[in-house]
């Protein structure tokens, strides 16, 4: 891998076609940092994305992606990351694809740990489909398909991820451009599955979510005495609905991926051309 | 037609059958006899009614009859479930002492014997051994050298210490001589032993074993009946050669676990039956579109719904040629005896990599859960070839760049397949998506790029009907008028259905077809046949359907879809009332 790759490496030459002002574009920004920060490049690196807004990301991205089905990302990316354990695996979504039609996957890819980020670009909106109800909205949002708000409360994907077993559990906001990129950095380098909810607000469809709301509520953990390895203060913070956290919440620091647990250490790409040398002794197995 | 020797326990599940069943089918399989089993099973893990059969022979055989010559039954519903396979001089051994068996009606006609198994057992060294001490018994009737089940009760129990291996030696020596002291009839059985070597298999570790051969690394699946064999197979195996199975919590993940790994060059495989392919059909096309190679296998059962889940059908052509929305390129191989689940399998990989699409191998229950014997050289290692396709690396990636120096993962070419990076290929970084795209791999609605993706993946298909042999197998007697078309596993019945017929001088023509897309133009035959008759196990003859739209031709259909596979006699009666009936209409 090159030294001196830059994060513009990582970049397209497609320009987005996501709303002027939305959140996905800091949010990717910091992801490209986060993956130069960390020392891969773009032919080392695989993006997987599922549907909706978050799902164009590897488009205007520059590295090996793949731009999957509607809320399957995770277990895409786990294959490829067996497959390739060299590979810097990064899977993104959004609150729709990830908690609501993705749901299931999510708590196994949890559980699964296998060596990988998750970066989710959670706008409390379907912004794609011009502004339903999404898995995180509100209870009294109003949207098109939700006149009187959708009546249930909303998924807690912190408290999901804990939930499952979770080893890194971190939240950020897509302008808070330093802060973003060293935490999806930190979830890159965590050695298991580094799940980043990402406030990325939707500037056209949310007027409640808005940026304005975050910068007025958010708080940095960076600037608390929060220590992320104790897990009952994490727990504390994840279900605490009074407050938005920004940082890492939750840090397992003796996490072992699911790679090394299982000894999957090889690039499965390279194959002999016939059988293996001792194949016959597979079929002798079953005198 | 073999000589053949028809065998089978049956009782309740929860009873030990399978794994008896299994443990006779290896000794005679040690005893260098061919060997073919059939299962009866429940969708539970207790009670109902199972049943394990083994046909046997010195010559080959590879299908079921409707006869059985010696049967333990461990309940009466066993007894009553196979009246019509038992015949006169049949025997039944049995447990007098167990409630389930006290109040046995042995049918007229046939032989009882009444061994108090488990006390028997008890003796030995454990009740939970009465089912060997009824092999034993078996062996007895069968004038079977017991050294042979010694042998396959040493393969089975070896594992679990030396004392175990002996205790139920033991138990099987009590059941023969308990047969040879109490009863002086006189069995018409000699199973004759010879020196050669078999291998017993099932179609679906025949699967999983191609797999590995072939270079599979990666599988992903989510249990399911009665394909889970092939996910139990690799486990433990596939590592040996840097490989890993993965349980997913569904099939929507197992699929798209197995594309993210194709993704990233690994030859990879998931196996499910209908019910998986309903959820796998939703990132189906995703697979296809995005042009990577990847290997599912459908090991067909009833459907639908969750239908009969332990029954044999092929009611799944359909869904493998048609399923997925939109106009989806795909390849189905249709394994047409357990021996060929195993060359199938590679030839599936070689066909996903080379013409870089998902690639169905269309099995069903009936080859999956059988058991057959082979020579090993049915499974000749150094036969297997593995053909990568168009993959680059640092250097010919070279001349797949365009001029701003991108990849081109989906370059339109004249025989519609494009260039292969695996990911860390430098230079090689690219976007891949569902949504149509460019040479680039990226989103595009341009009209006439739209029309040239959608050729250049169709072209893959044209140019795999000119490069590959898609011939069916050909058996029975090619100048024949009468023309037998079937899929999948009816291959062994329908061989063995030849002789009868040919006993009863009717000879007939009988192609097996392996290749259900891309397959062989049957027209000529079709045509130089006077009836053509198309065997398979559903109801509304799906592969019917295809030859008729094929070759312009109506063909004459026998259909089974009692769950229940064919069997070698019951299909020659059912071929030569079709053809009668032909002759009394014309």
């Amino acid at each position: 891998m090159s030294s001196n790759v830059r994060f513009t490496d990582f970049k397209s030459d497609k320009q987005p076609t996501w709303c002027p002002g939305c959140g996905d574009f800091g949010t990717m920004n910091g992801i490209m940092k986060a993956l130069a920060n960390s020392g891969t490049d773009p032919d080392n690196t695989f993006m997987v994305a599922g549907i909706g807004c978050s799902g164009k990301i590897g488009t205007y991205m520059h590295s090996y992606a793949i731009h999957g089905v509607h809320g399957r990302s995770l277990p895409v990316a786990a294959g490829v990351k067996l497959a390739n354990p060299d590979l810097t695996v990064v899977a993104a979504g959004g609150d729709g694809d990830g908690y609501s039609i993705g749901a299931g996957h999510f708590i196994h890819a949890v559980r699964r740990n296998v060596d990988m980020a998750y970066t989710v670009m959670d706008n409390r909106i379907y912004g794609l489909t011009k502004g339903q109800a999404s898995p995180t909205s509100r209870e009294d949002f109003e949207t098109s398909t939700t006149p009187e708000g959708p009546k249930q409360p909303p998924v807690n994907p912190l408290a999901l991820s804990l939930a499952a077993g979770g080893t890194f559990i971190a939240q950020s906001f897509a302008t808070d451009h330093k802060r973003h990129a060293e935490i999806v950095q930190e979830a890159i380098e965590h050695d298991g599955f580094g799940f980043v909810n990402v406030f990325s607000p939707c500037v056209t469809f949310n007027d409640v979510d808005t940026y304005d709301y975050f910068r007025d509520n958010l708080v940095d953990l960076a600037d608390t005495d929060h220590d992320p390895t104790d897990y009952d203060a994490a727990k504390e913070k994840i279900l605490d609905s009074s407050k938005e956290y920004e940082g890492v919440i939750y840090k397992d620091e003796s996490s072992v991926s699911y790679e090394e647990k299982f000894g999957v250490d090889q690039n499965m790409s390279d194959i002999p051309s016939g059988a293996p040398d001792d194949a016959m002794d597979l079929v002798r197995e079953f005198y | 037609m073999p000589a053949d020797f028809n065998w089978a326990i049956g009782g309740e599940a929860g009873d030990g059958i399978d794994s008896t069943g299994k443990i006779f089918a290896q000794a005679l399989s040690r005893a260098g006899r061919h060997v073919f089993t059939s299962k009866d099973f429940a969708s539970r893990i207790r009670g109902g009614y199972t049943a394990y059969k083994v046909r046997t022979a010195i010559d080959p055989v590879q299908s079921v009859v409707d006869r059985l010559d010696v049967l333990i039954a461990l309940t009466q519903r066993t007894i009553d479930e196979n009246l019509d396979e038992l015949h006169e001089g049949s025997v039944i051994i049995y447990d007098g002492d167990r409630s389930t068996m006290a109040d046995v009606e042995i049918p007229e006609g046939m032989v009882g014997l009444d061994i108090p198994l488990k006390a028997l057992a008890e003796e030995a060294g454990g009740a939970i051994m009465r089912n060997v001490v009824a092999l034993g018994a078996a062996c007895a009737v069968a004038d079977f050298p017991i050294e042979n089940l010694d042998s396959a009760l040493q393969k089975r129990f070896g594992g679990k210490g030396e004392a175990i291996v002996e205790n139920n030696k033991k138990a099987a020596r009590a059941g023969l001589e308990y047969v040879h002291d109490e009863y002086d009839h006189e069995f018409d059985y000699d199973l004759e032993t010879t020196d050669e070597d078999y291998v017993l298999i099932n179609g679906d570790q025949a699967i999983g074993m191609g797999a590995i051969a072939a270079g599979c690394r990666f599988y992903a699946g989510y249990p399911i009946t009665p394909a889970t064999d092939v996910m139990e197979y690799l486990t433990g195996r596939i590592e040996r050669y840097g490989g890993h199975v993965v349980q997913a919590e569904d099939e929507l993940a197992a699929i798209n676990l197995a594309l993210g790994a194709a993704r990233a060059g690994a030859r990879s495989m998931t196996a499910t039956s209908g019910p998986g392919i309903d959820l796998m059909t939703e990132t189906f096309g995703l697979v296809a579109t995005s042009e990577t190679p990847l290997v599912i296998v459908d090991v067909m059962r009833s459907g639908p719904s969750t239908g009969m889940p332990t029954k044999q059908e092929q009611g799944d052509l359909n869904m493998m040629l048609y399923g997925g929305h939109g106009e989806i390129p795909r390849f189905v191989v249709a394994p047409t005896s357990i021996d060929e689940c195993f060359w199938k399998t590679v030839e599936a990989f070689n066909f996903a990599e080379k013409y870089q699409v998902p690639v169905y191998v269309a099995a069903d229950l009936a080859m999956a859960v059988t058991e057959q014997t082979f020579s090993p050289e049915a499974f000749d290692m150094d036969e297997v070839e593995i053909d990568r396709g168009k993959v680059v690396d640092d250097d010919s990636i070279d001349e797949w760049l365009d001029e701003e120096g991108r990849f081109q993962p989906h370059a339109l070419t004249d025989d519609g397949v494009s260039p292969r990076a695996f990911p860390g290929t430098e230079q090689g970084a690219h976007m891949s998506t569902g949504l149509e795209h460019d040479e680039l791999g990226r989103r595009t609605e341009d009209r006439s790029m739209r029309v040239e993706q959608v050729d250049k993946r169709d072209r893959k298909v044209e140019t795999a009907k000119e490069t590959e042999d898609f011939s069916p197998r050909e058996f029975g007697d090619a100048d024949s008028d009468t023309l037998i078309l079937s899929w999948g596993s009816n291959e062994g019945a329908l061989v063995e259905a030849l002789d009868f017929l040919e006993a009863d001088g009717i000879d007939v023509r009988f192609l097996s077809v392996p290749y259900m897309f891309p397959r062989p133009d049957l027209t000529e035959e079709i045509e130089a046949a006077d009836e053509v008759i198309v065997v398979e196990c559903n109801a509304t003859g799906q592969f019917a359907n295809v030859v008729e739209h094929d070759t312009l031709t109506r063909v004459k259909r026998i259909n089974k879809y009692d769950g229940v596979r064919f069997k070698a006699d019951e299909l020659a009666d059912e071929i030569k009332a079709t053809l009668d009936a032909e002759e009394v209409s014309a």
